[in-house]
């Protein structure tokens, strides 16, 4: 191998090296994101209806994204949301949060903020105490990601 | 260290449902984001929380590290009798911390 060759190949390596550190998609897939919904739900089928995952279509910063998830329910002892998950298919790991609520909670919702490294779907289900689950989805567009260097 | 800004009302009708609000400090540091020499910084989130009613609890939830930086919470209860209510949080690496209000109903 000449100098040349191997000194272009270095100047190659320092180039791409930090390049693939920013662009490596780690960690959560559309599969691993399904996987973690397949184990929260425990392999029911969710209802489409009766909840509603409150996001911004359009994410200018990803690093705090507002999302309120509320479910349609009584919150009595009888029928009540027993625990709301939330899912994403591009950050590092699936799960973003779970919460567990109580016939005293009275209003099947509560709210948070988020991180969000892309554009990408993300998914609320939800566990009644029947044993019931509804799922919302909700596909945003992210413009400057949550990303592990800011 | 973990401080919080904690919004319980102070009195409410008996019934009534009333917003619990929590803003806790704290970077929800994610582990997958290199320092300023090129490691991944260690990760060190909050990793649950949870709210009691005089002793009961009505509220809980585990935080992963796609929660923002200093993390936010809404939720709901009915108030029905005079009692504290205590928001209480930990981390990865079982510090506790907790804040609690007075709420006074009629």
């Amino acid at each position: 191998m000449t100098i040349a060759a191997s000194r272009r190949r270095v100047l190659a390596l320092g180039l791409a090296a930090p390049l693939m550190l920013l662009c490596r998609r780690a960690g959560a897939t559309p599969e691993a994101m399904a996987a973690a919904i397949e184990a929260f739900t425990g392999g029911g089928t969710p209802a489409e209806s009766g909840i509603t995952l409150d996001i911004p279509l359009l994410v200018e910063n990803g690093n705090s994204v507002p999302i309120t998830v509320s479910v349609e329910s009584a919150m009595t002892e009888e029928d009540h949301v027993e625990e709301i998950a939330v899912f994403n298919e591009a950050n590092p790991l699936p799960d973003v949060v779970r919460v567990r609520l109580t016939p005293r909670s009275s209003l099947g919702r509560f709210q948070t903020r988020i991180r969000l490294a892309g554009s990408q779907t993300i998914v609320a289900v939800a566990r009644m105490s029947d044993g019931s689950l509804r799922r919302a989805a909700v596909s945003v567009i992210v413009t400057a990601p949550a990303c592990r260097e800011s | 260290m973990a401080t919080a800004m904690v919004n319980i009302p102070e009195t409410a009708a008996p019934g009534e449902i009333v917003e619990i609000k929590i803003l806790i400090s704290h970077p929800m540091e994610t582990g997958f984001r290199p320092g300023m020499d090129g490691k991944l910084l260690p990760r060190d989130i909050i990793r649950s929380l949870r709210c009691e009613y005089d002793g009961e609890t009505v509220f809980t939830a585990e935080l992963h590290p796609a929660i923002a930086a200093n993390p936010f919470f809404v939720f709901h209860l009915r108030a029905d009798r005079s009692g504290e209510i205590t928001l209480v949080w930990a981390d990865e690496k079982g510090n506790e911390f907790r804040q609690s209000g007075q709420i006074t109903v009629g």
